[in-house]
């Protein structure tokens, strides 16, 4: 679960993001880009810009990407990650402390000032993320804004997901006839590696013929299914079909002396010893994984 | 070889290019044989990515391209960057055909991204021992090997995020990039967010929309050509023992990339240099930790000490092995390495915006982590 409040606390604590400046200084074409686009034919915008369109100025662009910094940004990365997906402006109130000439290079800055929640509204469960931005000439202040917004679980999805280890949309294995003894060893609660029929040299994964003495009789053998954690990823991004994020995947070193990869459920680290659990999807397959081995 | 690059040519790099990858494909061709100072009736070979979605005719057709004579696509991802030029290299040679064009075009942020999980990747049996468990993106497969060369060698996540900063510094400074004017710090990249642990998003790079193309001639015909050639001094692929596609983990160690060890092999012998005299290394950066390793296997350093070797600011323009000056695939685009070929091309000409002075020789480096080629491009 992700501490909402936590990370809000963590992001407002760096204050205010760096200056990002506008991406052309005040200018006439966009002042009448912009009355054209308002409905505004009030005359006296020729050396001066209309106060509400301050945000305009430092507006990224069609294609633009926020700063790493950028306090809002930070804050619906982790609203989105804890499944609040969707987003409402609800307010913004401006204070224009003097209007701005054509010519001056404007840049903003933001904080993130409150994030408050969860609520219920007529949208669903949200959170509601106040920032609030300045905008610069040099040193002085021109303008200011507390910006709020509301990231919300769609509430169609409110109701309870029904319980189940693995989402049925899991990433299933394509088995075929050099395979199908492990994916049936697991069904059966064996973890099993190949073993040439003719040198019995031991592999994973397997395949039809013996890369050693190039025999075509592969047999298995059935692990303990014991070993040590060779590797591991902690995966965070994007979303795996079947499984909830962060989870870790292991890269096992079984006893028998080859490797093969597997889920771990703990807090992983090299050289960990693990044993292996069986982890059932559905009736037609069942996955190994890892857990720390019991001490005995 | 006795061939040389004479043209390239590219789109504009982006997020959402706005048009079909065979657009892109055809737009990328056309650029580049107008670059070479040729023309599509000069083409008579095309080469391309068992990846790419546009075939070799549907591009000739837009192009105009009568007849061909030779027609190829290199497999495993960008592994085939390199091995691209090698095909036409090759075809030149022989006499299989005159002009071939190497070309990679698709939409790759707007259209199928890479950094997704490809669940229809798992119908194959190599990586059914890895999708179905949850290991499913490059960046995770990436992450295995990397945890591992931490654990054996001491390296940080920071000297992984030290060729980040290095690439966007270089990309900062070119205008094709999609980073132009937007460096980052060793702190930026410390700031950002776990993606596959160890991996942060700041190792990763970016997914972009775009083409680029190359073309590629015997010397000989180079010499009336308007351009400077980009003379193929080596070209090679390269296949380890016990190999797989992003997931070689059952081999004896998972600390080096013994697939770019015998392309390493193999372009030093071809080309009669060595490490010391490379001028500029364009080297695939999908991912952070691979730069590494790939300063390991081709011997710019020794094993594990390429976080001490980036340490020096080797990497840097004025250092002894100027890494990625366009800006590599973490800060200009990611065009599958082909944009990597092209900044050699322009290094060796003398054209590139971030210029290192006197290049000989450029090193340039195809995909890692799976099969993959490299190529030594240099003066005539």
């Amino acid at each position: 679960m992700i501490d909402i409040e936590k990370e809000a606390a963590r992001i407002a604590e760096r204050g205010e993001c760096a200056p990002r400046l506008a991406r052309d200084p005040v200018n006439l074409p966009m002042i009448r880009n912009w009355l054209e686009a308002i409905g505004d034919e009030h005359p006296g915008y020729t050396e001066v810009a209309p106060p509400a369109m301050v945000q305009v100025w430092t507006m990224a662009g069609l294609h633009g990407q926020r700063t790493l910094d950028d306090p809002l940004g930070a804050m619906m990365t982790v609203l989105d990650e804890a499944g609040y997906t969707s987003v409402v402006a609800t307010n913004s109130d401006q204070t224009y402390h003097r209007y701005l000439e054509v010519g001056e290079q404007l840049s903003v800055t933001t904080s993130l000032e409150d994030v408050t929640g969860p609520k219920r509204t007529g949208l669903g469960e949200g959170w509601f993320v106040t920032t609030r931005s300045t905008w610069w000439v040099g040193d002085e202040a021109v303008a200011e804004m507390r910006f709020r917004v509301l990231k919300f679980r769609p509430a169609q999805k409110l109701a309870p997901e029904p319980e189940v280890h693995q989402a049925p949309q899991a990433i299933r294995p394509s088995v075929n006839r050099d395979t199908q003894y492990f994916w049936d060893g697991c069904n059966q609660g064996e973890l099993r590696i190949q073993r040439c029929g003719g040198c019995g040299l031991l592999r994973h994964p397997p395949g039809p013929m013996c890369p050693e003495c190039g025999a075509t009789k592969p047999t298995y053998l059935v692990s303990e299914g014991y070993g040590v954690i060779y590797s591991y990823v902690v995966h965070h991004h994007p979303q795996v079909p079947g499984k909830q994020t962060p989870f870790v995947i292991a890269l096992v070193e079984l006893d028998e002396g080859v490797r093969m990869l597997g889920e771990f459920d703990g807090e992983p680290g090299v050289g960990q010893r693990v044993e292996v659990v069986f982890t059932k999807v559905d009736d037609d397959l069942t996955m190994p994984s890892w857990r720390p081995r019991a001490d005995r | 070889m006795n061939a040389a690059i004479v043209g390239i040519g590219a789109t504009d790099f982006s997020k959402d290019s706005g048009r079909s990858e065979l657009q892109l494909a055809a737009e990328a061709v056309k650029a580049a044989l107008e670059d070479a100072g040729l023309t599509p009736s000069d083409v008579d070979g095309l080469v391309s990515f068992t990846m790419d979605t546009n075939a070799e005719i549907a591009v000739a057709r837009e192009l105009g391209i009568p007849e061909l004579t030779f027609f190829s696509r290199v497999h495993y991802g960008g592994g085939a960057a390199c091995a691209t030029v090698q095909q036409a290299a090759m075809a030149v040679e022989t006499g299989a055909a005159k002009v071939v064009v190497c070309y990679r075009a698709f939409n790759e942020r707007s259209g199928h991204r890479f950094g997704q999980v490809q669940t229809a990747a798992a119908a194959n049996i190599d990586n059914s021992w890895s999708y179905p468990v949850g290991l499913g993106t490059p960046a995770a497969m990436v992450a295995m090997f990397a945890r591992r060369y931490m654990h054996e060698y001491g390296a940080t996540s920071e000297d992984f995020g030290r060729i980040a900063v290095i690439d966007r510094k270089h990309a900062a400074t070119n205008p094709n990039a999609w980073f132009h004017n937007r460096p980052i710090t060793l702190d930026d990249h410390q700031a950002s967010r776990w993606i596959a642990e160890p991996l942060r998003l700041l190792d990763c790079c970016q997914e972009s929309d775009g083409g680029v193309a190359l073309v590629v001639t015997t010397a000989e015909r180079a010499r009336d050509l308007p351009n400077k050639p980009a003379h193929v001094k080596a070209a090679t692929q390269g296949s380890g023992t016990d190999q797989f596609t992003m997931t070689s983990y059952y081999r004896d160690d998972l600390t080096g990339l013994p697939e770019m060890g015998v392309v390493a092999r193999g372009l030093w012998e071809r080309s009669g240099i060595g490490p010391s005299d490379v001028d500029v290394a364009v080297l695939y950066d999908h991912f952070t930790p691979f730069v590494l390793v790939q300063l390991e296997e081709l011997g710019f350093c020794g094993r594990g000490e390429a976080k001490d070797f980036i340490r020096t600011g080797a990497l840097e323009l004025d250092g002894s092995l100027p890494l990625n000056p366009h800006g590599g695939q973490l800060g200009e685009a990611y065009l599958h390495g082909m944009n990597g070929i092209a900044e050699g091309v322009r290094q060796v000409r003398g054209t590139a915006v971030n210029q290192v002075e006197n290049v000989n020789h450029v090193l340039v480096t195809a995909g890692t982590g799976v099969p993959t080629s490299g190529l030594v491009l240099g003066q005539g």
